[in-house]
């Protein structure tokens, strides 16, 4: 209905705004149809905020009149019980049949139902004058030389704006809710304990001293050498080539399909990852370690994860290194040819060198991802926190683990489900720090080029 | 530029023609280029001087568009042949660009770039020895000998080129091919180098492309002039410019167009 209102002030102010146009064509500063969209904006934001604020602040009022009328004496004083009898009424207010309950509520509803309609018709009203109104306003301004454009111009910056801002503030609000869990966390673990422990074992918590097995160091230690060690070792090697490769020899029919190609890699799901990595990686591997005369050899191996992510993230530090080495002047290449350099020479001593900050930028946006990857550890490592140099044994990470804490069946406050609050906390600035740094030194090496 | 054989000149150019895919950009130029002179090739912008001076070192090979016909010899062996070996011709014939294009390392290791990828030094000491006399014979040893680790782009427009000479001179080349070399820079670092052009001369053979009319008369003994791709005019620089045979050279070196 709210919706319905605001279509029809906008039509009437188009409407309006049209009749006007039509009436002062020639000398307008403005073309008409900016003249319309200001008296548009005038008629509909002003009651569309109104409804805004109207719809957060109306329950209440609904409430305390509510509260007041002569049907609510009745009610226990007891706020428990007064509020899950008024939510019953507000039920059956909306649906005359949900209702069993108390007949109490059966009696409120009615009272709750036409206070909520009155409410919404006074908003409505209200939203309504105030399009008029603003509408009115609107158009009483509008003169030939009145800058109609420059105001709806400002008017769509503010509201691009308030767009970008939101993922802002998105961002913050996730921030300032993992910090605040973290620090009620680290009311009842120490943060030492929990940052230079090495001992994780979140299923048997010693309730007086929880810290004792909150030790996070072999997360950290899995993350790192699954997300930073081995999937690097497969990343940064392949990825390097395969841009080098695209920018360097292959052609341009070669490089058109390719490219496309590698960066769609980047768009697979990490579930299909996960599948890949759980089903078919996961076993190769421990029949690797067999070989290698482990027969107890876990399916679970920090090989199968670190393996995966680094396919996963072959596009990333392909993609960076490939624009880097676009970006090396062609003048670079052919100088080093000239001096009679052959290809890979050139390669290896001038360009990957002259690129290197851009291609570090991207292995360091690549890692960021890489830790921050859930799905594949989920699916292909365990949960055993051991720290081990050992690929082919379990290892797990931040991220398996904050998932593992978070379905399991804690309350919502046991230093257990705070944990992952700060595990998401560690590995949020972590992340944040590499990406950081990986941005300076992309602008650093786009400064020198320029 | 009678004689087709055996040629006394260090390199030759007979009925070189250049395509970039269907469009010819060099069209049937024969051309000699000999030790103790310097030569300058000039024309309009787009008249293939660049193309035709790439040939000399086989740049164009690095083009896959580009298609180069006719007979390049250098000591007499067609460069083009299939023994030829492009990484030794280019240890030959080297090249300075257009705009300086110092690699991102330091001063020393930019000079040190040739000497390295030809194993040209024996030793550390070696090799720094061949640094600094390349730097010497650049004119820019002075400028930098206390911060040869400092970054090769760091330096001057006119020092960068400096830089650049010195890194083709220190493979010890025959021949430098130079394409315009100062067009970038100011009139005191072109002065410079056009200083530098003629202390270089006589142990390099030298060619030098050029848009200045009068660079090509102050630095070089002889001059190409070159209209759309074909050799107009070819001579001795001072007859040249004194007087020319062809009616287009006149009217291209009194300002008549390009
Ligand atoms: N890489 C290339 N691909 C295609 N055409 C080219 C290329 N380089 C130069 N040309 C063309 O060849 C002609 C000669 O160019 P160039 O040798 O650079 O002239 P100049 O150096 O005399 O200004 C021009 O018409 C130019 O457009
Ligand atoms: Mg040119």
């Amino acid at each position: 209905m709210i919706l319905g209102l605001g279509l029809i002030g906008w039509l009437t102010a188009r409407a309006r705004a049209a009749r006007f146009d039509r009436g002062g064509r020639k000398r307008l500063h403005s073309l008409p149809a900016q003249h319309g969209w200001y008296v548009g904006m005038w008629t509909i934001l002003p009651p569309l905020l109104f409804l805004a604020i109207w719809s957060a602040v109306s329950p209440s009022l609904v409430r305390q009149t509510v509260l007041q009328s002569p049907a609510a004496a009745g009610l226990s004083d007891f706020a428990f019980e007064r509020d899950s009898v008024l939510a019953q009424a507000r039920a059956i207010a909306e649906d005359p049949f949900a209702g069993d309950g108390d007949p109490l509520a059966q009696q409120l509803a009615p009272v709750v139902g036409a206070t909520r309609t009155r409410y919404a018709w006074i908003g409505s009203a209200a939203a309504i004058l105030l399009a008029f109104a603003g509408g009115a306003f609107a158009i009483s301004r509008i003169r030939p030389d009145f800058r109609a454009r420059s105001k709806v111009e400002r008017t769509l910056m503010m509201g691009l704006l308030v767009a970008s801002l939101i993922a802002i503030f998105t961002t913050l609000g996730i921030f300032v809710s993992l910090f605040w869990e973290s620090t009620r966390f680290f009311e009842q673990v120490p943060i030492t304990q929990f940052l230079f422990g090495t001992h994780w074992s979140p299923q048997v918590i010693d309730a007086k001293n929880p810290g004792a097995s909150l030790g996070a160091v072999p997360l950290f230690w899995g993350t790192f050498f699954i997300g930073a060690v081995i999937a690097m070792l497969v990343a940064i090697p392949f990825g390097l080539m395969s841009a080098v490769y695209l920018t360097q020899y292959a052609s341009a029919t070669t490089r058109r399909w390719m490219k496309p190609t590698l960066e769609m890699l980047a768009g697979v799901p990490t579930v299909v990852y996960g599948y890949f990595a759980a089903l078919t990686v996961a076993p190769a591997v421990r029949k690797l370690a067999v070989l290698l005369g482990d027969p107890f050899a876990s399916s679970e191996s920090a090989l199968a994860a670190g393996l995966v992510m680094g396919v996963m993230i072959i596009p990333f530090v392909s993609s960076m290194a490939d624009d880097s080495l676009a970006a090396v002047p062609t003048a670079m290449r052919d100088g080093s040819l000239a001096m009679g350099a052959t290809t890979s020479e050139t390669i290896s001593r001038v360009l990957v060198p002259a690129a290197l900050p851009g291609v570090v930028a991207g292995v360091l946006l690549a890692v960021s991802r890489a830790i921050g990857e859930t799905m594949i550890v989920v699916m292909a490592a365990s949960g055993a926190a051991t720290i081990t140099l050992n690929p082919l044994q379990s290892a797990t990470t931040v991220t398996k683990q904050i998932v593992d804490l978070l379905t399991g069946e804690a309350e919502f406050d046991s230093p257990k489900t705070l944990a992952a609050f700060a595990l998401g906390l560690t590995l949020f600035i972590i992340t944040l720090l590499l990406n950081i740094v990986a941005l300076r030194v992309v602008k650093k090496y786009r400064e020198a080029y320029d | 530029m009678t004689a087709l054989s055996p040629a006394p000149h260090k390199m030759s150019a007979r009925g070189v023609s250049v395509f970039y895919g269907d469009k010819q950009a060099v069209k049937d130029v024969s051309i000699d280029v000999d030790m103790d002179k310097v030569t300058a090739f000039i024309g309009p912008s787009g008249c293939g001087k660049s193309t035709f001076l790439r040939t000399f070192n086989r740049m164009n090979d690095t083009i896959a568009s580009a298609r180069v016909t006719g007979e390049i010899t250098l000591d007499g062996a067609d460069i083009y042949a299939d023994d030829m070996d492009v990484v030794q011709l280019r240890a030959r014939v080297g090249m300075v660009f257009q705009k300086p294009n110092p690699f991102p390392k330091s001063i020393f290791e930019n000079v040190a770039y040739g000497p390295r990828i030809h194993g040209l030094a024996a030793s550390k000491s070696d090799l720094e020895a061949i640094v600094e006399r390349s730097l010497k014979r650049a004119g820019l040893w002075e400028e930098v000998k206390d911060r040869l680790s400092d970054s090769g782009t760091a330096l001057s427009g006119g020092q960068q080129q400096r830089l650049c000479i010195a890194r083709a001179i220190a493979v010890d080349p025959e021949v430098i091919l130079m394409d315009e070399p100062a067009s970038a820079l100011d009139p005191i670092a072109t002065a410079k180098i056009e200083e530098l052009i003629h202390e270089l001369r006589g142990r390099y053979a030298i060619v030098i492309v050029t848009h200045n009319m009068q660079q090509a008369a102050r630095v070089s003994q002889r001059t190409a002039f070159f209209h759309l791709g074909q050799l107009v005019e070819y001579g001795e620089t001072d007859n040249l410019f004194t007087a020319p045979r062809e009616e287009r050279t006149k009217d291209y070196i009194t300002g008549r167009y390009g």
